[in-house]
């Protein structure tokens, strides 16, 4: 319970901040030298917040749908033969790293918005992958056993039973893959795409703690809040399935 | 009618892909756009396009065994880094002096698709664990001697390196003590506090929150909150700056790198101890050990290879974030990536990043393997 | 001799073992029998201060234990408990040589104690000795873990629930065994189990707890026919106590002069092996190996309470 008040308040205070930043001036005032500001300027951050979020929305879906999709082939009769395959792609994938791929997508796709989302959806891809393979091939036999018993065809087992059963796990996918994405993101703005690590960086390049803690908090906040906010669903769906 | 391989389909049609896309691009200078030549624009390049589409489509019959598929595999991927170095030398010669030649998106299509079938055949031959070292090694081997013969040396990554190889040796230097020397920190740290914590179970929730708070601050933001800090630290803590704190340099990244290997170290060390079965436990203190001696010679080493498991979490995951310490003065691999980055020198950006991902890459299947090495069956 | 005197073990206020007080012999092989929560264990714990009794002694052989460090008091009495608990990352023949190595043995009588552990556990050594646990079957993990508590020639062994995790075939021959190298090796033994069948066979004496407190101590026979509480009753269960009574004592020592026809039972077989020979054959009277025979009509009256 106290988690969930802690939560309203952290929400409600960068709420705050995004929409007035320069009340919060004092507060990083101590943070800054020789005068400099003490809140990012050049942009706003309102701005570049929801532009960060808008990229991880984006890339988490197109991840999200596109990991289960694969997840559902590789685990159906004709997919079979692939599934050895995307568990080793899949685990060497995830030891790539994230500010590796980014880099590597430039020289494919230029400056811009376009390589940031295409490696956080790359990177993203796996989590959600793993974890829908996780919930389609880790139910019960019984369940199953009693779903073809009962008469499903393999289209209603995936609909009415499998994807069903999957969802807790596919949540926890979807977290991991936001949480990355979220912090990967604001290195993205080292190859010009519109994210907070602007703030961040331009406080490195001027010295200026103010704009790196800034920065940091905002990205920091948004990514406990969006962690508790899948753990929370996916407690509502373990406890519909009765996982609980 | 004998049924076809559907992996290799895949695999046969990424590398078709690849032999229709260009191989490499050729362009007047280091920062400009250029133009992408295929491998059968090249000249003798015709012919191989055709021995290689073949073989491709022949490896979809399911005659092929798994260990022929490997050789093939292999054979593939070796054949497609020389013609790159061949295309790469040949197209040198006929050009200016200032002339690049990169890998362009069918060099690395076809190299998907030969490694894809080399994961996949590895995958289905099941090879003991000795074997699987001796590839990883052989792997490791043939990349060195390939670069070492010189026969990639006119491709622009390597005229990057060749301008720049003391530089280089340097900032790996720097890479690999960023990476290990704060795994190193965190295990010293983390597993006396991962067993503090399974001594007093109240202690556990705080501890793991605020670790866990730790990791959801952007790399970016902790590597730069670093430097002001640690700096203030040396300035105001006695004998602080003497012990080697500072806030330029290596030093804040590697506090950081600490930090965020703090969270893995402890929680699985905490994961592997909770793991021993009670039953084990409750043995080795009725039997008469001392706390110390259930611990050293009981619960440890039964939580060796959970704790292993976190060291190659760590490692994989530092060598991968200390490229950050590239933007911040902190050295490594990181910092020819964001020159790169600035100088829209794309072959610096690869002089970074490609022997970051073949660092973990090797560090990931290594561990991994040890992992399983250390994993024993239970009673 | 084990003096355990007024022990008390209280969880939030709770007595999970109530004031409980007996007194084992050297040499005789106790049984705490009960419900699961009856404290049993609890009981059997606080003897080598797994758990601290919130009141109350155990002295062994008039030394209170609560004087020793309980490291060093543990490595005087053996323990071995359900699923053996045996460490998976060392051999057989470390798992065995646990206490004598914390005790500071030298190697080759370690050595040499472990050989002789194995062979008295027909397990052999040059076979077992390097083996890992996971290579053993449940039988042979169930020996290796009593091996090593004994390994130490403790005066006192404490088991909890040896036989728990072995299938009912393998159990007969475990528990036979076992009681056999405890009369052998004169070793005081104090075992805890639920199962009141397990408890009649082995016990010199059953311990029978409920609710944290002591109901009944006795000779297993004076249980059977006079149990103190309707609690105990319903634990031995009414069914086929006459059967288990006969049970308890063997062939020759109810043996009458006389002859019989027919061929002889042996003389260490039990009353209730006569009687069952008795039936199947349709006689009335069985000559016993090495002299004497054995009537129906004397199994008739020892299968009554007397």
């Amino acid at each position: 319970m106290t988690g969930r008040w802690m939560m309203a308040i952290a929400g409600m205070v960068l709420a705050a901040f995004l929409v007035a930043p320069d009340r919060f001036a004092p507060l990083f005032q101590p943070l800054t030298r020789n005068g400099a500001p003490a809140i990012y300027q050049q942009t706003s951050i309102l701005s570049l917040t929801l532009s960060h979020l808008g990229i991880v929305t984006v890339a988490v879906l197109a991840s999200t749908v596109a990991g289960l999709v694969l997840a559902i082939l590789v685990t159906r009769r004709s997919g079979r033969e692939f599934l050895p395959l995307a568990r080793t792609v899949t685990a060497v994938g995830q030891t790539l790293p994230p500010v590796a791929v980014l880099a590597l997508a430039v020289p494919v796709m230029g400056f811009g918005t376009g390589p940031t989302l295409v490696a956080l959806f790359l990177y993203g891809m796996l989590p959600v992958f793993e974890n829908a393979l996780a919930g389609l091939t880790g139910q019960s036999p019984q369940v199953a056993e009693a779903a073809r018993g009962m008469g499903l065809t393999p289209v209603q087992r995936l609909w009415q039973i499998d994807l069903p059963l999957a969802l807790p796990l596919l949540l926890a996918g979807m977290r991991l893959t936001a949480v990355i994405s979220l912090g990967t993101a604001t290195i993205g703005s080292t190859v010009a795409a519109r994210t907070l690590g602007e703030v961040i960086i331009a406080g490195l390049l001027s010295a200026n703690t103010a704009f790196v803690v800034q920065g940091g908090l905002v990205v920091g906040i948004l990514a406990v809040l969006i962690h508790h906010g899948f753990q929370a669903l996916e407690r509502r769906a373990r406890l519909r399935t009765g996982l609980d | 009618m004998p049924r076809i391989q559907p992996p290799a389909v895949l695999f046969a049609l990424t590398g078709l892909a690849g032999l229709a896309l260009p191989l490499v691009q050729l362009r007047p200078n280091r920062i400009v756009p250029g133009e992408g030549i295929a491998l059968a624009g090249l000249p003798g390049g015709a012919a191989i396009t055709i021995v290689m589409a073949v073989v491709l489509l022949a490896a979809c019959l399911p005659r092929w065994t798994a260990d022929l598929r490997l050789g093939v595999a292999i054979a593939g991927l070796l054949a497609v880094l020389l013609l790159l170095g061949m295309a790469a030398t040949h197209l040198q010669q006929s050009g200016n002096a200032l002339a690049r030649v990169s890998p362009a998106v069918g060099f690395w299509l076809l190299l998907l698709a030969f490694g894809l079938m080399a994961a996949d055949a590895v995958g289905r031959l099941r090879l003991s664990l000795t074997w699987r070292w001796a590839m990883l090694a052989g792997a490791v081997g043939i990349a060195a001697a390939i670069l070492v013969s010189g026969i990639l040396d006119g491709v622009s990554v390597m005229r990057e390196y060749a301008s720049r190889s003391d530089l280089f040796a340097r900032e790996a230097r720097a890479h690999l003590t960023l990476a290990l020397g704060s795994l190193g920190l965190a295990l010293l740290a983390g597993i006396p506090l991962g067993i503090a914590v399974y001594q007093s179970p109240r202690w556990r929730g705080p501890v793991l929150s605020v670790l866990n708070i730790v990791q959801t601050v952007p790399s970016l933001a902790l590597f730069g909150i670093m430097i002001p800090v640690l700096g203030w630290v040396a300035a105001t803590v006695p004998g602080a700056g003497a012990a080697g704190v500072s806030g330029i340099g290596a030093f804040p990244a590697l506090t950081a790198l600490f930090l965020y290997a703090l969270l893995p170290v402890v929680s699985n060390t905490l994961a592997g101890l909770t793991g021993v079965p009670v039953a084990i436990r409750d043995a080795a203190v009725g039997l008469g050990m001392t706390r110390a001696q259930v611990l050293g010679q009981v619960l440890m080493p039964l939580a060796l290879p959970v704790l292993l498991a976190a060291v190659r979490i760590v490692m994989v995951q530092n060598i991968g974030l200390a490229v950050i310490a590239g933007l911040i003065g902190g050295g490594g691999f990181g910092t020819f990536v964001f020159q790169g980055l600035n100088q829209t020198a794309m072959d610096l950006v690869l002089l970074g990043a490609l022997p970051t991902v073949a660092l973990a890459l090797v560090a990931g299947i290594a561990l991994d393997l040890l992992v399983q090495g250390t994993r024993r069956p239970a009673p | 001799m084990i003096e355990i005197r007024n022990l008390t073990r209280l969880y939030n206020g709770i007595a999970v073992v109530d004031d409980v007080s007996l007194t084992v012999k050297t040499g005789e092989l106790v049984v705490l029998v009960g419900t699961s929560g009856s404290g049993k264990t609890t009981l059997l714990r606080m003897i080598n201060r797994l758990i601290e009794p919130s009141s109350g002694q155990v002295l062994i052989e008039g030394a209170d234990t609560a004087t020793l460090p309980a490291h060093l008091l543990r490595r005087r009495i053996g323990y071995a408990i359900q699923g053996h608990g045996l460490f998976p990352h060392w051999t057989v023949a470390q798992n065995i040589a646990t206490v004598p190595r914390l005790l500071g043995w030298p190697r080759p009588q370690i050595d040499a104690r472990v050989d002789e552990l194995l062979a008295l556990f027909q397990l052999d050594p040059a076979q077992f000795r390097n083996r890992m646990p996971h290579r053993l079957s449940g039988g042979q993990a169930q020996r290796v873990g009593v091996a090593r508590a004994l390994a130490a020639k403790p005066d006192l062994l404490l088991m909890d629930e040896p036989f728990g995790a072995l299938d009912p075939l393998i159990r007969a021959k475990a528990q036979a065994d076992l009681r056999d190298i405890q009369r052998r090796l004169g070793t005081t033994l104090i075992l805890v189990t639920h199962d009141m069948t397990e408890a009649v066979d082995l016990g010199d004496r059953i311990a029978v707890m409920d609710g944290g407190q002591l109901v009944q101590y006795a000779p297993p026979a004076r249980i059977l026919t006079d149990p103190a509480t309707p609690f105990v009753r319903d634990l031995i269960g009414t069914g086929d106590r006459a059967l288990r009574l006969l049970s308890l004592t063997p062939v020759s020592d109810v043996a009458a002069p006389g002859r019989a026809e027919g061929p002889p039972i042996p003389a260490e077989a039990s009353l209730r092996d006569a009687l069952a020979e008795c039936l199947w054959s349709g006689r009335d009277a069985l000559p016993v190996a090495g002299g004497g025979v054995i009537t129906l009509d004397t199994l008739r009256a020892l299968a009554r309470p007397r």
